[in-house]
C-alpha cells in the first residue's frame, strides 16, 4: 500500500493498523501547505529548543527531572550495595572500596546534590499544587532558594559526614 | 511525542545579508526567519541591517520598515501595534512576545526573529494557529446558563465575584505562552495548552456560569489539562503579564476539590 502525502520521506507519521492509516498526531494535518499553484508541499516546524534562551523556569523543571532519574539509577546503586552486604563479606569489601574511592564519593556526592534538588523542588511543587507561589517574582525567589538549599544542604551534610564518619 | 531536534526539512540554513545604507550610524542587525512555498527549499535566515535612527523604538516598527523599504516579500501578521490584537506574537531574542511591545533596544546584539515555536509554518513569521484555534473552540468560550437573563437588565455580579475573572479576560489569545511551554511542544495534539486552559479557567470562574461541573468534566482528562507539569514558562513569556500557570494551579485545584 502506498500512501499519497506531500513526500514519502514523512509516511513515520503514520501508522498502517490493518487497512486503516492511522495518524498519530492530528497536528501532522496542519503540515501539508499549498503552494502558489496548488501543489502540495510540507510545511517546515518552526524552531523550538534550538531557539527558545533557557528560562529560570523551564531549566529548574527539566533539572527536576533529571535529578529524578539520577535518583532512580541511585536507588540501583544502594540496593546492589545492600545486595554485596547479604552476599559475602567479600563482595561487601569490594562494593565499600569502590564507594570509598575518590571516584565513588564523587558519584555519592552527586547522588546527595540530585536527592537535595529534587527535595526542595518537590517542596516548591508541593506549595504550587496547593496554589501558593506561582507569582513570577515569588517564583524567581523561591527557585533560587532551591538551589541554594541544595547546595547549602549538600554541604551541611558531608560536612556531618567527614566529620562524624 | 517529543522530538527534541528538527526534521529535515525543517532546519535552518543561511540566507542572504541586507547591509545597511552608507552613512548609517546606528546599525542593528535582525536576523529574520524566512521561508516560502514556493521556493522548494529548507527555511533560511536573512539577515537585515537596519539605521536605528531611521527607524520607530519598536520590533514591529523594524519589520514594517525592512517590509517597505527594503524586502516586500517578508510576510508577518500585525495589525493594532500596541499590544491589543495579539497578531504579532512570534519568538524575539529567544523568548515569545508581541514585536509591537518589544523595544529593540532591549535587545543587545542582533535581533533573532523566528515563527512562535514548534508549529507549521505558513510562511516567513506566521505559523499556522489552527491546532490551537480548534482547542480554544473545545472549551465552549461563551456564557453559559439555564436561567434566563432578567428581563429588564444584564446579569449582575457583585465586585468580589467580577474581581475573580480579573487577570483571565485580558487575554489576548496571541499564543505566546502555549508556544512557549515544552509540554504543548511534545503533546500540543492533545494537551490544552496554557492559553486555551486560562480561558476555559476564565468561564469556570466566571459567577454567571452555570456549566462549572461540565467544563471540569471535560478537562478532567490526562492530556487535556495534566500535561502541565508547571514548567512555568507561560508565566514568564506572557506579553500582557498575564499568569496562565496560576489558572491552570486553581483548575487543577477545584478538580481535587470536588472529589471530596
Amino acid at each position: 500500500m502506498t500512501l499519497t502525502v506531500a513526500s514519502s520521506k514523512h509516511v513515520q507519521h503514520f501508522v498502517l493498523k490493518g487497512d486503516l492509516v492511522v495518524v498519530q498526531d492530528v497536528r501532522e494535518a496542519l503540515m501539508q501547505g499549498r503552494n502558489s499553484d496548488g501543489k502540495m508541499v510540507r510545511r517546515p516546524l518552526s524552531p523550538h529548543l534550538q531557539v527558545y534562551r533557557p528560562q529560570i523556569s523551564s531549566a529548574l523543571s527539566i533539572f527536576h527531572r533529571f535529578t529524578g532519574i539520577a535518583l532512580s539509577a541511585g536507588a540501583l546503586l544502594l540496593a546492589l550495595w545492600l545486595a554485596a552486604a547479604a552476599t559475602s563479606p567479600g563482595a561487601f569489601a569490594i562494593a565499600q572500596a569502590v564507594l570509598d574511592s575518590i571516584f565513588g564519593k564523587l558519584v555519592l556526592f552527586g547522588f546527595t546534590l540530585a536527592l537535595f534538588y529534587h527535595f526542595s523542588n518537590g517542596i516548591r511543587h508541593l506549595l504550587w499544587d496547593a496554589g501558593y507561589g506561582f507569582e513570577l517574582p515569588v517564583m524567581h525567589r523561591t527557585g533560587y532558594a532551591v538551589l541554594a538549599a541544595t547546595i547549602g544542604l549538600s554541604v551541611i551534610f558531608w560536612g556531618l559526614f567527614l566529620v562524624i564518619g | 511525542m517529543a522530538n527534541l531536534t528538527l526534521p529535515k526539512n525543517s532546519r535552518v540554513t543561511t540566507g542572504k545579508t541586507f547591509k545597511a545604507p552608507p552613512g548609517a550610524k546606528r546599525v542593528k542587525a535582525f536576523k529574520v526567519y524566512r521561508w516560502n512555498p514556493d521556493d522548494g527549499g529548507n527555511p533560511h535566515t536573512d539577515t537585515y541591517e537596519i539605521d536605528l535612527d531611521a527607524c520607530g523604538p519598536m520590533v514591529l516598527d523594524a519589520l514594517i520598515k525592512i517590509k517597505n523599504e527594503i524586502d516586500s516579500t517578508l510576510t508577518f501578521r500585525r495589525s493594532c501595534r500596541e499590544g491589543i490584537c495579539g497578531s504579532c506574537a512570534m519568538n524575539i531574542d529567544g523568548t515569545n512576545t508581541l514585536a509591537c511591545l518589544k523595544p529593540i533596544e532591549e535587545v543587545k546584539e542582533a535581533v533573532a526573529i523566528n515563527p512562535l515555536p514548534h508549529m507549521p509554518v505558513v510562511k516567513d513569521l506566521v505559523p499556522d494557529l489552527n491546532q490551537a484555534y480548534a482547542q480554544y473552540r473545545s472549551i465552549e468560550p461563551w456564557l453559559q446558563a439555564e436561567t434566563p437573563a432578567p428581563p429588564d437588565g444584564e446579569r449582575r455580579q457583585s465586585p468580589e465575584e467580577r474581581a475573580e475573572i480579573d487577570g483571565l479576560w485580558e487575554c489576548i489569545l496571541c499564543f505566546c505562552c502555549s508556544t512557549s511551554c515544552p509540554s504543548y511542544w511534545w503533546n500540543g495534539d492533545r494537551y490544552l495548552g496554557p492559553a486555551v486552559l486560562m480561558a476555559a479557567y476564565r468561564w469556570i470562574a466566571d459567577s454567571r456560569d452555570e456549566n462549572t461541573g461540565k467544563r471540569l468534566d471535560a478537562l478532567q482528562d490526562p492530556f487535556k489539562l495534566y500535561r502541565c507539569h508547571t514548567i512555568m514558562n507561560c508565566t514568564q513569556t506572557c506579553p500582557k503579564g498575564l499568569n496562565p500557570a496560576k489558572a491552570i494551579g486553581k483548575i487543577k485545584q477545584m478538580m481535587v476539590e470536588r472529589e471530596g
